[in-house]
C-alpha cells in the first residue's frame, strides 16, 4: 500500500465512504510512537488493529479521534466523495466506574445524548428516547442500575449504545474483548455484526484475541509504531510479519 | 429583609427576636444550599482534598490583600483564589503527575506564602484568627444578596453546565470524544468553588469550610441510588445540618461551623449504617 500525502484520489476509496489515514506519525515526549501509518477504512467493514502491547493502538486511536497532536492527514470521505469532519462514535477500554457512585445507566446517557440536566426531574420523552438507544443493543432492562454495578459485557453494551448516539460514520472500540466472558465476547461480536449490516458504518476495533479474528473482522491490520500487514484475517495471520512480532504461528488451522 | 423579618415575628422562639440571629439564619438557609450543590460535584470529581486547599489559598490572598491596604481583602482573596484554582486545573491537565501530588504542592505553597506575607516584618498572626473559627453571626445584609446571587450563578451554572461536567470527571477521554471541552468545564467549575469558598470563609471559618463542601454529598452518596436522589439528599441534608448547627450554637455557644460540621458528620454516619444494611 504506497501512498503519497495530499494524493487526491487513491484507488482504495473510489466511490465509497472511506477514512484515509495517511503519513500519520504520533510523537509524544520525544518519543516516535507511530510513524509513517497508513491505511483506509470502509464502510460496512469491520477493521480488527492487532499488534501487541506498547505498539501504538491505543495513541492511532486517540490521534483519530482528534485528542492527540499528529502529523500526515487524516481524511474522511463521504459515499459522494466530498469530505466532512465524520463523526465518530468511541467505546474507551473497558473503562473503571466507581462502585459508589450515583450514577445510573440513564443518567449517564441522558447526560451524555441531551441538553436536560439530569439532577431534575426527568421528562417522559428523554427516557423513552433512552430506553430506544439502550434496546439497539438489547441493554433497555438495564437502565435504572447504577453505572458501578455493571458487568464487564453489559458496560460495554452500555457505552456501546451511547457510541451509537448520534448514528456515527465510524464506530471505534479500545479492546472490546478485553474482561468480557465467551458469553459476553459472542454476544458483543454478533452485535457488532448487526451494526455493521444495519447501519452500513465502519467498525474500526483493537484486540488481542487472535482467535475469533476469522469470524468477525474484514480486514486486520498489524502495527507496531507502523503499519507492518494489511489484509484478511487469513493473510495476516499467516504472514512472516505477524511471526516475527507474536513468535506464532496460527496461520494455518489455527483459527477457527 | 423586610418580608424576612414579618417571616421571623411569626415564630415562637426567643431566638428569632434577635436581628442578628434572622440574618444568620438567612445566611445559612443561602449557604447551606450551595455547599450542597457544589458538594455533589465535588466528591463525584475526586475533588475534596483540592477545595481544601483552595480554602488555604483564600487565606493567602487575604494576607495579601492586607498587605496591600485594601479595605475590602476579600476582593483580592477571590482573585487570587481564582487565579489557584485556574493554573492548578491547568497543571492537573497538562502534567501527568497524580492529582494529589499536585494539589500537596499547590496547597503547601500557598499557605507558605500566606503565613509568609502575613508575618512580614514582625506582624502578628492574631489578627488572621477570626478566618480560621469564622462567625456566622457576623453576617451583613449586603453580603446575604451577594451570597444569593453567587447561589443564583451556581444554579444557572449547574443547569447548564451539570452534564457537561459530570462526563468529564467520570469519563475524559469518552466526554472529549463527544466534543466536549473536558480543560475548561473543569476550570469553570473549580473557578466556582473558588469564589463561593473565598466569599463563605469569613462566616464558616477556613478550618471546617471544607467539611461542608464533603460531607453533604459524601452521607447522599451512601443513600442514592441515581443524580436526582443524590442532589436531593445532599441539598436537604446540607440545609437541615446547617439549621440544627446554627440553632445548636445559640442555644449552647458553640462556633455555628463546627456544630454544623458535626450535624454532617452525624449525617454522614447514619447514612453509612444505611449504606452497609443495602449491600
Amino acid at each position: 500500500m504506497s501512498v503519497h500525502r495530499h494524493e487526491p484520489a487513491s484507488p482504495g476509496c473510489a466511490g465509497l465512504c472511506c477514512l484515509r489515514v495517511e503519513n500519520l506519525g504520533v510523537d509524544v515526549g520525544g518519543a516516535e510512537i507511530l510513524q509513517t501509518v497508513s491505511f483506509h477504512l470502509h464502510c460496512g467493514e469491520i477493521t480488527a488493529l492487532i499488534g501487541p502491547n506498547g505498539a501504538g493502538k491505543s495513541s492511532l486511536f486517540k490521534a483519530v479521534l482528534g485528542q492527540l497532536p499528529h502529523t500526515g492527514t487524516i481524511e474522511f470521505q463521504r459515499a459522494g466523495g466530498n469530505k466532512t469532519r465524520p463523526l465518530i462514535g468511541y467505546v474507551p477500554q473497558s473503562p473503571a466506574f466507581d462502585r459508589g457512585d450515583p450514577v445510573s445507566v440513564f443518567d449517564f446517557f441522558a447526560a451524555a445524548v441531551s441538553d436536560w440536566p439530569v439532577f431534575l426531574p426527568v421528562p417522559n420523552k428523554l427516557r423513552a428516547r433512552v430506553r430506544a438507544c439502550l434496546e439497539r443493543v438489547h441493554g433497555d432492562g438495564l437502565m435504572d442500575k447504577r453505572m458501578g454495578a455493571l458487568s464487564g459485557g453489559e458496560l460495554q453494551r452500555v457505552l456501546l449504545a451511547l457510541a451509537l448516539e448520534p448514528l456515527p460514520h465510524i464506530l471505534i472500540l479500545d479492546e472490546p474483548l478485553s474482561g468480557v466472558d465467551i458469553d459476553g465476547e459472542r454476544q458483543l461480536l454478533d452485535m457488532l455484526d448487526e451494526i455493521r449490516r444495519t447501519y452500513d458504518l465502519s467498525i474500526f476495533l483493537s484486540t488481542h484475541d487472535f482467535a475469533t479474528l476469522g469470524q468477525f473482522a474484514d480486514k486486520v491490520i498489524l502495527l507496531k509504531n507502523t503499519v507492518l500487514r494489511v489484509g484478511s484475517p487469513e493473510e495476516v495471520l499467516s504472514s512472516a510479519e505477524f511471526q516475527a512480532v507474536f513468535h506464532l504461528d496460527l496461520g494455518k488451522g489455527g483459527t477457527r | 429583609m423586610g418580608l424576612w423579618n414579618l417571616l421571623m415575628d411569626l415564630l415562637p422562639f426567643e431566638w428569632a427576636g434577635y436581628g442578628f440571629m434572622r440574618t444568620a439564619l438567612l445566611a445559612v438557609l443561602v449557604i447551606s444550599p450551595l455547599f450542597g450543590l457544589l458538594s455533589t460535584m465535588v466528591v463525584t470529581n475526586r475533588m475534596s482534598f483540592f477545595s481544601d486547599a483552595l480554602g488555604h489559598s483564600a487565606f493567602t490572598g487575604i494576607a495579601i490583600g492586607v498587605l496591600c491596604g485594601l479595605a475590602e481583602p476579600m476582593w483580592c482573596a477571590v482573585a487570587f483564589a481564582l487565579a489557584f484554582s485556574l493554573l492548578f486545573t491547568y497543571v492537573r491537565c497538562k502534567s501527568h503527575m497524580a492529582s494529589d501530588t499536585v494539589i500537596g504542592v499547590f496547597s503547601s505553597t500557598a499557605v507558605a506564602l500566606g503565613i509568609f506575607i502575613a508575618t512580614l516584618g514582625g506582624g502578628s498572626f492574631t489578627k488572621f484568627n477570626s478566618l480560621l473559627i469564622g462567625d456566622i453571626l457576623s453576617v451583613e445584609p449586603g453580603k446575604i444578596a451577594l451570597l444569593a446571587a453567587i447561589l443564583g450563578v451556581v444554579a444557572v451554572l449547574w443547569v447548564c453546565a451539570f452534564n457537561h461536567l459530570m462526563l468529564s470527571s467520570i469519563h475524559p477521554a469518552l466526554a472529549d470524544s463527544r466534543g466536549i471541552r473536558v480543560f475548561w468545564q473543569e476550570a469553570v467549575f473549580s473557578a466556582a468553588i473558588a469564589v463561593v469558598v473565598t466569599v463563605s470563609m469569613t462566616w464558616v471559618g477556613l478550618l471546617v469550610i471544607n467539611s461542608l463542601l464533603v460531607l453533604p454529598a459524601a452521607a447522599a452518596r451512601n443513600l442514592a441510588r441515581n443524580l436526582r436522589q443524590y442532589h436531593l439528599f445532599s441539598l436537604l441534608g446540607a440545609v437541615a445540618c446547617g439549621v440544627a448547627g446554627l440553632m445548636t450554637s445559640y442555644y449552647i455557644g458553640a462556633s455555628a461551623g463546627a456544630s454544623i460540621t458535626l450535624y454532617l458528620a452525624l449525617f454522614f454516619a447514619v447514612t453509612l449504617v444505611f449504606h452497609k444494611r443495602r449491600m
